[in-house]
């Protein structure tokens, strides 16, 4: 009982020790914080690899890829079983993408993915990252009327951060086609009217643009708009589905065969990672550099040996925003159809087309290494890899969870350094009070009980510390948007800039198993710091403990 | 009346050398000692003489190097430690020249420390309320029945020796072992613990040893042993005949 009394008598009149857990109080709480922030931002990492990815992919080493998917398929149904919910056959070559900004011609090189717009969306969250509501609910690789998100349809804000989508679509095809039409014009007029001599002026973008043009360009468009659309629309649903004929060069390039009308015709459509059309300014606002509507050059290599790069007009419908910024500015999604048809990757006598992968979703709860070495066993492994999508992102998912445990060693040390302090602390008591000791003894305490008062006092100091520890780090981790917004109001500086990371909030997800341990570990690292001191006091002689002054 | 009780304390070759480096120093170098039951007998020596360590070796707070001390007739040296606890938590109760009363906690809880010590806590929630009876009982019977709720700070010398006598008591102790108990205080107040040790010792019958440099303190004592360089001296001194005076003096009382 004289343990309980004097533990409790001792912390009441020793605040010196209450101090000593203050930093183990901060050092649980940072540990939470951390935890459930890097817990979050790996959830949303992963949900986000995941959605870009399918389950499993299986695709060929070569970039020529394999012949006859369905036969693929077949086979992997069989293998696999019930496991399968669904597969859509891609192709993806490395390609460079170039489009014209104010007459200037910029260049990226890209990841050009051929894929089937009826099934591909079924097994990735591919759908979910497009501009368009209509695509999002199917994707279709015909340019839409306008109606493209100016709100991002992925971030709990309502404000217009893509006002210059707006117009995109056919409307701002139709100026684009209209302004190009009157500046050709003008350039006409001026060259018959004095033979112009001023290099600048033929380069449209590169002069200062006219009022006056500008003017012209509005009384066109106003004249035009009424009645293009409901022809352009009907003219558009249909070309991204040419059937696949002997001659594929003839339909690739419509330009070429019959005149057409850029203003009520579109080219093969695809859909660009936002990142490679976009940039974000300071205020926040996408600014984009190409829009739906607008046509680009993509250069890729054909299917031959060795190949040969070859280039073709693409008309923007759709961006592709998974806000992994990696993919964002890489990918660039066109009809598997008009790929394997412009690289040649349909065979001229059989008809069949090649394919670099099949992209497989496996149904909720599959084993998905399982699965992945049933289908390793069936297909030779030099010609196919098997791969889940944790093994594609394996480096960078290992170097976060590698990056977490470094993180939360460094922080039980900040816990550890307390332990010590608290160690320096109970030794100084523990002088201080040896003639207690002695008189305690003197009273028929035993060694245990005098050493159980200082443990008992290091396992109340880690409970307080390690709860209020917990308080403190869950209503951090609970409300980091609010405590955010608040520093970001009284310091007028963005704390968290979601054009760095994409996410419009600080995601924060609480383990209950993690903070049980980091709780666990603080009151550990208090009780363990105040073994020493207890053995000490226990050990102590009760003839010299009385003498001591 | 001295010869015919049996002896409490049974005390024979007591040795104790304390080892300080090379250096042994004899303190103890063979004590006989015996004390009887209700008897008040005063160990009385020089500085150095091994009072004090002869009254520790018999309250089992230290180990002797040699020799054996009964208590009731059972040796008690050499012991486990945890029974060395037990017995030092219920047959000795000892008093200190500075108190030593815990600080933190009031005169009553000081007197139920040995209490506490001796029960765990679910044991004491039960035994309680007869414990603080007890103790309340005994802090009145010795004047303190208003400061029971008073830190040790806040007491005067004799009221702080009062509660460590008290203290020692509350366990119903077979001896109580009183090492210099006036040493602190100035000659009326430690003229008013005396009364109380003697007071104890006729009224209860409770058997005392009282270790002291101070003759006149000594003199209150049934009985004086004279401890000098580690043994009892048996050369008879000044001391004795105010020793038997008080002996005459208890027959008398008796």
């Amino acid at each position: 009982m004289y343990k309980l009394l004097l533990c409790w008598r001792y912390l009441r009149t020793r605040w010196i020790a209450l101090a000593s857990i203050v930093s183990v109080t901060l050092g649980v709480a940072t540990m939470i914080v951390v935890n459930a922030v890097m817990a979050g931002f790996s959830y949303e990492m992963q949900t986000r690899i995941h959605g870009i990815l399918s389950d499993l992919v299986f695709e060929s080493h070569s970039l020529s890829g394999f012949q006859d998917p369905q036969w693929h398929m077949d086979e992997i149904k069989r293998a696999a079983g019930d496991d399968i919910l669904g597969m859509t056959p891609t192709v993806a070559v490395p390609a460079m993408l170039n489009f014209q900004v104010r007459g200037q011609w910029i260049t990226r090189q890209i990841m050009l993915i051929g894929i089937d717009e009826t099934t591909h969306a079924k097994v990735s969250d591919f759908g979910r990252y497009l501009q368009h509501p209509g695509n999002r609910e199917q994707l279709s690789f015909a340019l839409r009327d306008g109606g493209y998100d100016t709100i991002d349809s992925q971030s709990d804000t309502k404000a217009v951060t893509r006002p210059a989508l707006e117009g995109a679509g056919w409307p701002h095809r139709r100026m684009r086609v209209e302004r190009e039409r009157v500046w050709r014009e003008k350039l006409e007029a001026d060259r018959r009217a004095g033979g112009a001599t001023d290099p600048a002026a033929t380069d449209p973008a590169a002069s200062e643009p006219s009022r006056s043009v500008d003017q012209q360009v509005d009384a066109v468009l106003a004249a035009t708009t009424t009645d293009a659309s409901p022809v352009a629309a009907g003219a558009a649903a249909d070309p991204a589905a040419p059937p696949a004929t002997a001659d594929p060069f003839r339909q690739a390039r419509p330009e070429e065969g019959t005149k057409m009308d850029p203003a009520r015709e579109q080219f093969t459509g695809i859909v660009p990672g936002l990142g490679l059309a976009s940039f974000r300014d300071n205020a926040g606002t996408d600014r984009f550099l190409v829009l739906p509507g607008d046509d680009v050059k993509i250069t890729f290599p054909t299917s031959g040996t060795p190949p040969k790069a070859v280039s073709d007009t693409f008309t923007v419908v759709d961006f592709y925003e998974s806000k992994m910024s990696e993919y964002d500015s890489n990918f660039v999604f066109v009809p598997i159809a008009a790929l394997q048809r412009m690289r040649g990757m349909i065979d001229p006598q059989s008809s069949l087309a090649s394919v670099n992968s099949i992209q497989i979703k496996l149904r909720e709860g599959a084993d998905l290494d399982r699965v992945r070495d049933t289908l390793r066993k069936v297909f030779p492994a030099d010609l196919y890899a098997v791969s889940t999508w944790r093994d594609k992102q394996g480096p960078l998912l290992a170097a976060v969870d590698m990056e977490m445990s470094v993180l939360n060693i460094l922080l039980f040390l900040i816990i550890a350094v307390a332990g010590f302090g608290i160690l320096a602390i109970f030794f100084m008591i523990v002088v201080e009070k040896t003639r207690d000791i002695g008189i305690l003894k003197s009273l028929g305490a035993s060694a245990g009980g005098i050493g159980g008062i200082f443990l008992g006092y290091g396992l109340f100091l880690g409970i307080v510390g390690a709860g209020a520890g917990l308080a403190l780090g869950l209503s951090i981790a609970w409300n980091i948007n609010t405590i955010r917004a608040g520093v970001e109001w009284c310091t007028g500086e963005r704390v968290f800039d979601p054009s760095i990371y994409y996410f419009y909030r600080i995601p924060s997800i609480v383990h209950p198993f993690t903070v049980l341990w980091i709780i666990v570990g603080a009151v550990g690292i208090a009780v363990g710091s105040s073994v020493l001191p207890a053995l000490r006091a226990a050990r102590l002689h009760p003839v010299e403990a009385l003498r001591h002054d | 009346m001295t010869e015919t009780s049996p002896a409490i304390l049974r005390v024979r070759d007591l040795r104790k050398n304390y080892r300080s480096g090379e250096t042994t120093l004899e303190v103890l170098r063979g004590v006989d000692f015996d004390l009887a039951a209700g008897e008040f007998v005063s160990i009385v020596g020089q500085s150095g003489s091994g009072k004090s360590t002869l009254l520790h070796l018999m309250g089992l707070l230290d180990a002797a190097d040699a020799g054996s001390i009964e208590l009731d007739g059972t040796r008690i040296d050499g012991l486990s430690s945890a029974r060395r606890d037990r017995l030092r938590n219920t047959c000795v109760g000892m008093v200190f020249q500075s108190y030593h009363l815990l600080p933190e906690l009031d005169a009553l809880e000081n007197v139920l420390a040995p209490l506490m010590v001796r029960h765990g806590v679910l044991e004491w929630l039960r035994v309680r309320h007869q414990a603080r009876d007890t103790a309340r009982a005994l802090l009145d019977r010795f004047g303190l029945g208003s400061r029971l709720r008073h830190k040790p700070r806040q007491l005067s010398g004799g009221e702080m020796q009062r509660v460590a006598i008290a203290r020692a008591l509350v366990t119903r102790p077979r001896v109580l072992l009183a090492d210099e108990p006036t040493g602190n205080l100035d000659e009326a107040t430690g003229a008013g613990i005396l009364e109380t040790l003697c007071e104890l010792n006729h009224a209860d019958g409770l058997s005392i040893v009282l270790v002291t440099h101070d003759a006149a303190v000594a003199r209150r004592a049934d009985r004086i042993v004279r401890l000098a360089a580690g043994r009892v001296d048996d050369a008879p001194q000044a001391l004795d005949q105010s020793a038997h005076a008080g002996q005459a003096a208890r027959r008398k009382a008796g």
